[in-house]
């Protein structure tokens, strides 16, 4: 429980780091946003009014506090393309994305545990080779070209879901989901090679330690062993390795979505870079880097679980 | 029969690479046709011996425009790990080499930026120096690839730090530039070179991504990745285009990445 709460507040630290970087980035870069608002219409005076009223004659550590404290009450600024609340604009594409890249996950999970549990108890031989050639390639497949071919085939030819209708996630579920999940094989595939290859190599290492072999000459079982043992050892670092994926996956969805037409923050992102549109970026910007980093922790307190050892602070 | 197994990589990966960029260099001085000349042949015309990859919406020659695309993205590519690459060293030589409280700074921060996966991060970068151009393309993603480079040369430097052969070259008065130059690079390679060809795949596939979403190169640089966006439009009037396009990217990533699964192999034996 200890070692839970001093990851939660190791949690918050990076969250304040990692928004105040943004913050300041963003800051630098936009420029002044009461001209960028009033446009055409700026004068000096009525640029000093505007900026009074958004409070922008404060300092930057300030307003990064009032920014921060918005984020968690709804309160994002206004987008300046769309003079709307930039939470009102990507509250309901949070939802859509958060579930592409929970979607991905679970797909890179599931698939690549078992697959690669198998290819280490199953090394060597020359299947090996051809194991190794198939998983560079995977690799080589840019989430962008499989959701090409794979919209092509399940929506253009077999009518499994209609490219660019996407139904709303509160109105119709499962079909969103079924949607999305086109979206997350394509996202999946090379990073289902990535785990595969680590899990492998790190399995075989722990094959090769003393008490596997002692376990094994005592008569037990070779699976149960496997099971029982090598995987839990193996896990904490692959289970490290699905979080980074995180990361992997959020930057996959971004294009993704393009691909597939999904109304989620990542087509947000990119339609708001190209209109300059800096609040809502900044907004999406720290929501996903939230994301991945929540993602991170989570890992941290399931690698716990597995290995209490962790919990004296061997690692972090 | 090991040995053997660990250079195939090595051989297939750095023949494949060799090929790959001849044809690629090959494609810089000499097309089969003008890539941008219209009505070279019929409109969405499928492959053929006349036209390799067939002709898009404008009968244009896609073969032709892959070659030049990839060449695009290929010096891309490059210039992106060349800045990562020797920046991140330089940062990672530095701090590894030192320690120290800039060295605790310096991973502290850099364990923040991987918050940000590295396209948004590219993308929050393109947006400051603005979209479109090849080379704020190039400096982005040259960026954001500093810390990962910093990182593993980090850690390899830090190693070597103690190492006899290092202490005696600091006894005999040899200079900090020296040491790290003479001494250690050359014994950081193993972890460097690898680094060197996943650098170089995940800048083809960010700069593919960011061409694709419109934020990257913008014709006429087309590049693979802007061309793959025209390609999607056009799916189903002409799939050879989007397959041809794309198995450019596939093949040229993975022939750079048996190389450094071959580089990889030939360090640490085989895994």
């Amino acid at each position: 429980m200890k070692y839970a709460c001093r990851r939660v507040a190791m949690l918050a630290v990076t969250m304040v780091i990692v928004s105040l970087l943004a913050f300041v980035a963003f800051d630098l870069i936009s420029g002044d946003p009461a001209t960028a608002m009033l446009g055409t219409e700026a004068t000096p005076e009525k640029v000093a009014a505007l900026q009074k009223e958004l409070g922008l004659d404060r300092p930057l550590l300030v307003r990064y506090g009032a920014w921060l404290l918005g984020f968690f009450t709804g309160d994002l600024g206004v987008s300046y393309s769309y003079h709307q609340s930039v939470w009102d604009l990507i509250a309901p594409k949070v939802a859509v994305t958060l579930c592409l890249s929970l979607l991905s996950f679970l797909l890179i999970a599931a698939v690549s545990i078992p697959l690669g549990l198998r290819s280490a108890v199953r090394s060597g031989g020359v299947l090996d080779g051809a194991r190794t050639v198939l998983n560079q390639l995977c690799m080589a497949v840019p989430p962008l070209f499989t959701g090409i071919l794979l919209s092509w085939l399940f929506s253009t030819t077999l009518r499994w879901f209609i490219h660019g209708q996407f139904p709303a996630l509160s109105a119709d579920f499962w079909g969103a989901m079924k949607y999305l999940l086109f979206a997350a094989v394509a996202i999946a595939i090379p990073r289902i090679a990535m785990t595969v290859r680590m899990l492998r190599s790190t399995v075989r290492q722990e094959l090769q330690k003393d008490y596997v072999r002692t376990a094994i000459s005592r008569g037990n079982d070779r699976s149960a062993v496997l099971r029982r043992h090598v995987l839990k050892n193996a896990l904490v670092p692959v289970v490290t390795f699905l979080a980074q994926t995180m990361a992997e996956i959020v930057a996959g969805s971004i294009v993704v979505e393009q691909v597939f037409a999904i109304p989620g923050l990542g087509r947000m992102l990119v339609a708001s870079i190209s209109s300059r549109d800096y609040p809502t970026v900044q907004a999406i910007v720290v929501i996903l880097a939230f994301w991945v980093v929540l993602a991170g922790a989570v890992a941290d307190l399931v690698n716990q679980r597995i290995d209490p050892r962790l919990r004296l602070g061997g690692r972090s | 029969m090991k040995k053997t197994q660990k250079n195939g990589y090595l051989r297939v990966g750095l023949l494949l690479t060799g090929l790959m960029a001849a044809l690629i260099l090959l494609g810089m001085v000499w097309t089969p046709y003008d890539p941008q000349a219209m009505s070279v042949g019929p409109k969405f015309a499928p492959p053929s011996l006349r036209f390799l990859m067939g002709t898009d919406n404008f009968g244009r020659d896609i073969f032709s425009r892959v070659l030049q695309g990839a060449g695009a993205t290929f010096v891309i590519a490059l210039s992106t790990v060349a800045i990562g690459a020797v920046c991140g060293t330089v940062v990672g030589a530095l701090t590894g080499y030192f320690g120290g409280a800039v060295d605790e700074t310096l991973m502290r921060l850099n364990d923040a930026l991987t918050a940000f996966p590295s396209i948004l991060l590219a993308l929050v970068v393109i947006s400051l120096l603005g979209p479109g151009n090849k080379y704020n393309v190039i400096l982005a993603l040259g960026l954001v690839f500093i810390p990962s480079f910093a990182r593993v040369t980090r850690t390899a430097f830090a190693s070597l730090r103690e190492v006899n052969y290092v202490k005696s070259a600091r006894l005999m008065g040899a200079s900090t530039a020296r040491i790290l130059l003479v001494h250690m690079l050359p014994n950081t390679l193993h972890v460097l070179l690898p680094a060197l060809t996943i650098g170089f795949n995940n800048a083809v596939l960010a700069e593919a991504s960011m061409s694709f979403l419109d934020i990257g190169v913008t014709p006429p640089d087309a590049s693979l990745g802007y061309m793959l966006s025209e390609a999607q439009s056009l799916f189903t009037a002409a799939p050879w285009y989007a397959v041809g396009t794309g198995g450019a990217i596939v093949l040229l990533v993975f022939s750079v990445g048996l190389l450094g699964e071959g580089l990889q192999r030939r360090d640490k034996g085989v895994v």
